[in-house]
């Protein structure tokens, strides 16, 4: 064995990543100088990525608790309880910095991780959903990036056969130099069988199971800490490269090592690896660990203790297991043709004890490379130039001429445009349990054995969050309520990935403060617990950071998976209604950005107690079988709202629809505004429908008919728009594909 | 009828078709692991979908050389019947089973969708209880699903109705816009000389429940168990 450690040094420990004064606190809980091993897992522990030492202080806000939160935050994933004596694990992750660096390994790897944290928890994945973000679409580098990212999720998710379901993908040049891939996973699992990444049991052996370890990725969680600056392509070396197969071997024999009852506790060797694993393992129970590194699969040689602990292959897991029971994990293995080896045993000391060859490399508290890392609050300032930007009147802006005109470029906006381009590449039907396909406001599931369904669904608004952070923040978590309500789901649980520039900057930190402080108010309003997380800060590259994009993924319940919606038109002679506030902004609208290039102005309202009722209103007369079709008039409007419910079915509808004169037109058909929803509903519904409003209490209107060929809308008695359905369709259905092909 | 439905590593159509058979048409399934070459307690052998031993080196190249797989000839001959839909198809024509190769999609990316069949041999196990000329509907999802083969082993195809399946528009026109992958000749799913094994690459499993939103598929099945009640048995025992 020929392995030499470098002497620690400060420099050395700058390089890293880690400042002078952690360098300092390191030295001091030591008691003496790091070796290059310890100090290798310090710099992965005690990075922004591992140890949210920069956000831990504001997400301590947010509301995790609830009567169905079985984990909250703080393990692989969340879970919450379904009943039936069956659990749903979720949680949401960036892969950001990655995919930047290599689009296709680096969203495909995304995916990977985010399986692995669903069934370490003892789950079966039963689905995916990406929330995507790229610059500008005429640019060919974001052609570049999206066509890597789109198939890259679609290599690792078909390939391991768990639907891809929905998602969401947006565009603004603020994301040109960093791109945001964050993927959702939810996966189920019976309550009697959840596992937890806990090293309980002093004396019981340790476990490294599935691909073998190599030199890709390491630093990769120190590498995502970091900004951007020119020639990132360079970090290749720090994107690590996916095996779906594996992936899928380790799924399979982990879920039936599981079942074995062996299986204690079980971590994912992602981020940070081995490092993390067997620091974090032990520090949940309260316990240590020792691991001897000679033992450990590797498919390079020569690698030094630094690079395997370091390491961030994927496809690998660290289990501890009942001390006896070893044959049985190593049998199931075995068929699964994975490497499962012994590496090390769980101590009653608190410390992580690391050797190769016998050889002390490092000795640590676990304490002290988890609960202990630093945790800053970081100064923040509102920045300066909110003020103008808010104060912009968008209404002092000339009318379009057409306001047809308006409506197509609209529907064919990239972010508005349908997203079949994308999903038509992501199996979204394996396990036969996906009840409304991608396309419409939430996907639906049902859950095999019960009656009942789940709805999922990501949201999220850059440009509501710059405008403002908090009101942005909070309408990202009402709008998912709201897709969820119109498929006829209450909300369950939310999972939240916060994609922020660096925390270091005041201006940056005051955003991210204040877009927690937003979600943790409609969370608390809304009563939905947020049980897991993301924090991807860091999200710049020389010095220009993106949109501030907290993104909500939200799963919601059907007790009856019959009585479930959709977004579209279904029956002509239907009468269409229009549910909630008149209240409406054209500031940080789609139609500001799309017809002016502006993003600028203030926001509509957000009345949280309203958005509440108006959710309820319409989830309950779904529930009634009331509602032919329901849909969340959100980027685009009222207008884009009712064509999409005209074109985004199998079959094609018109409609003809009235609206009250307002301020503008523009104002009316294109201003956005949270708790609004299109819904329509069949004659013989119509009076039981009315009654149902009444009692609910919430404003509403009829505004108009289903039927024939062509969206007609009037506006105080003139009409705007008298479009045929086949050229809205056409317009929606090429705006992405027509960029992107 | 008891159907076997084959797991290879890197399966994941396997739970559908167990779940298709087992809770909706209530008949006796089993999984079989792909080192078993004993078939002998079964009638029919699924290959399901998903992407065996990864698809590396090409789709169902490696799955093809298994033992269970060995094992399909001489359980064909003694009048096993086998269905491969998907990475089964594939498995099958690397296996040499089925004449002719599945590539790569000529729009060179993974297809998800909705597809419509027109049924060209209803004569076979797996089609007798359909018309010839009813038009099917299945979803297909692949990335390898374009099917081709050589001039001569098209006319052998043709000449024998060996072709069962070929895509085409809603109302059974078989159009290059209806083709979702560059098939030959719209080719979606063939059979054997001795009408005994089926290769398709859309998921009948996928169709074969009102929930779904299809269920042409069932007619699949239907057509298996109708053949059974008739003939006892497919085995020659």
């Amino acid at each position: 064995m020929t392995w030499a450690e470098p002497k620690v040094t400060l420099e050395l420990a700058l390089a890293h990543g880690l400042t002078a004064d952690e360098y300092d606190r390191i030295i001091q809980r030591l008691g003496r100088e790091p070796t290059f091993t310890e100090l290798g897992l310090f710099s992965a522990l005690w990075s922004e990525h591992c140890a949210y030492k920069h956000s831990r202080i504001f997400l301590r806000r947010l509301p995790t608790g609830g009567a169905r939160v079985l984990q909250g935050p703080g393990e692989n994933a969340g879970i919450v309880d379904l009943g039936d004596g069956l659990a749903l694990v979720l949680k949401i992750e960036s892969h950001n910095h990655p995919s930047f660096i290599e689009p296709f390994q680096g969203a495909a790897t995304g995916v990977g991780g985010i399986l692995r944290d669903i069934f370490t928890m003892g789950a079966r994945p039963i689905a995916l959903l990406d929330s995507l973000r790229f610059g500008d679409p005429a640019e060919s580098k974001t052609r570049y990036l999206i066509s890597g990212v789109v198939s890259g999720i679609s290599w690792y998710g078909n390939c391991i056969g768990i639907p891809t379901v929905g998602g969401e993908v947006a565009f603004a040049p603020e994301y040109n130099g960093n791109p945001l891939v964050n993927v959702m996973c939810v996966g189920l699992v019976p309550t009697d069988r959840i596992i937890r990444a806990r090293a309980e049991g002093v004396g019981n052996p340790v476990f490294y199971v599935g691909a073998k370890t190599g030199r890709d990725g390491i630093h990769g969680a120190t590498m995502a800490s970091a900004t951007f600056e020119e020639g990132a392509e360079e970090r290749r070396p720090t994107v690590q490269v996916g095996d779906p197969f594996t992936e899928k071997l380790l799924l399979e024999a982990c879920l039936e090592a599981m079942a074995t009852g062996a299986v204690l506790g079980v971590q994912d060797m992602g981020a940070a690896g081995l490092a993390c694993a067997s620091s974090e393992m032990p520090a949940r129970a309260g316990t240590g660990m020792e691991i001897e590194l000679s033992g450990v699969p590797q498919r390079e040689t020569g690698m030094t203790p630094y690079e395997i602990m370091l390491s961030e292959s994927q496809e690998r897991m660290l289990l501890v297991v009942a001390r006896g029971r070893e044959a049985l994990v190593r049998e199931v293995f075995a068929k699964w043709e994975l490497d499962a080896v012994e590496v090390g045993r769980v101590t009653g000391d608190g410390l992580l004890q690391v050797r190769m060859d016998g050889q002390l490399v490092a000795e640590v508290p676990v304490k002290t490379l988890t609960e202990e890392a630093p945790v800053y609050r970081k100064p923040t300032e509102r920045p300066r130039w909110l003020d103008a930007l808010v104060a912009f009147d968008p209404l002092t802006l000339a009318e379009p001429a057409s306001c047809e005109q308006a409506l197509l470029a609209l529907l064919a906006a990239p972010t508005l445009a349908s997203k079949e381009w994308v999903w038509r590449q992501y199996d979204h039907q394996v396990g036969i349990n996906t009840l409304v396909l991608p396309g419409s406001d939430a996907a639906v599931l049902r859950i095999k054995g019960t009656r009942k369904a789940i709805a999922l669904t990501t949201d999220g608004n850059g440009r509501y969050v710059l405008l403002d952070p908090y009101a942005g923040a909070a309408m990202a978590v009402a709008e998912a309520a709201r897709n969820l309500a119109c498929s006829g789901a209450a909300p369950l649980a939310v999972t939240d990935c916060l994609n922020f520039g660096s925390p270091e900057r005041p201006a940056i930190l005051w955003q991210f403060a204040e877009a927690v402080e937003g979600i943790a108010e409609a969370c608390r309003a809304l009563e939905i617990p947020v049980v897991s997380g993301n924090v991807s800060f860091y999200t710049e590259t020389e010095g220009r950071a993106i949109l501030p994009t907290p993104v909500i993924g939200m799963v919601g319940l059907l007790e009856e998976a019959e009585r479930r919606s959709t977004q579209w038109f279904k029956g002509v002679g239907d009468r269409v209604a229009l549910l909630g506030p008149d209240a409406v902004s054209l500031g940080g609208s789609e139609y500001l950005w799309t017809l002016h290039g502006r993003v600028a102005g203030r926001l509509a309202p957000l009345d949280l107690t309203g958005e509440r009722a108006i959710q309820s209103a319409c989830r309950t007369a779904i529930e009634a079988g009331l509602c032919a079709s329901a849909h969340d008039c959100s980027e685009g409007g009222l207008a884009v709202a009712l064509a999409e419910a005209c074109i985004a079915g199998p079959a094609p509808l018109g409609a003809e629809v009235a609206l009250p004169p307002g301020a503008r037109t523009d104002l009316t058909l294109f201003g956005e505004g949270p708790s609004r929803i299109v819904v329509s509903v069949p004659r013989h519904a119509q009076r039981h429908f009315e009654g149902l409003m009444r009692e609910c209490q919430v404003a509403w209107s009829w505004i108009g008919t289903v039927g024939g060929d062509r969206l007609a809308i009037r506006v105080g008695g003139r009409s705007v728009v008298e479009l045929p359905v086949a050229q809205l369709s056409h317009a929606w259905r090429n705006g992405l594909a027509r960029l992107v092909a | 009828m008891k159907f076997g439905v084959v797991v290879f590593p890197g399966t994941w159509s396997d739970c559908d078709f167990h779940y298709v058979i087992s809770e909706l048409l209530r008949q006796p399934v089993e999984y079989v692991w792909h080192r078993s070459p004993d078939l002998s307690e079964f009638d029919c052998m699924i290959l399901p979908g998903g992407f065996s031993y990864g698809d590396y080196l090409r789709a169902g190249a490696i799955a093809g050389r298994s033992p269970v797989v060995e094992a399909l000839p001489d359980f064909a001959a003694r009048g096993g019947l086998v269905l491969g839909s998907c990475n089964g198809f594939q498995i099958l024509c690397e296996a040499g089973i089925l004449p002719g190769a599945l590539m790569k999609n000529e729009c060179l990316q993974y297809r998800c969708q909705s597809t419509h069949l027109l049924v060209e041999n209803a004569e076979t196990p797996f089609t007798r209880g359909t018309r010839p000329g009813q038009v099917l509907k299945m979803p297909i999802s692949h990335g390898e699903g374009k099917y081709y083969c050589d001039r001569q082993t098209l006319r052998t195809l043709k000449e024998r109705n060996q072709i069962v399946f070929r895509y085409c528009t809603e109302s059974g026109d078989v159009t290059g816009e209806a083709n979702p992958n560059g098939s030959l000749e719209n080719i979606a799913g063939i059979i054997n000389d001795e009408g005994t094994v089926l290769g398709l690459m859309p998921h009948p499993e996928r169709a074969a429940e009102g929930a779904m939103g299809v269920t042409d598929g069932l007619l699949i099945f239907h057509s298996l168990l109708g053949g059974l009640v008739e003939a006892g048995s497919f085995l020659k025992r």
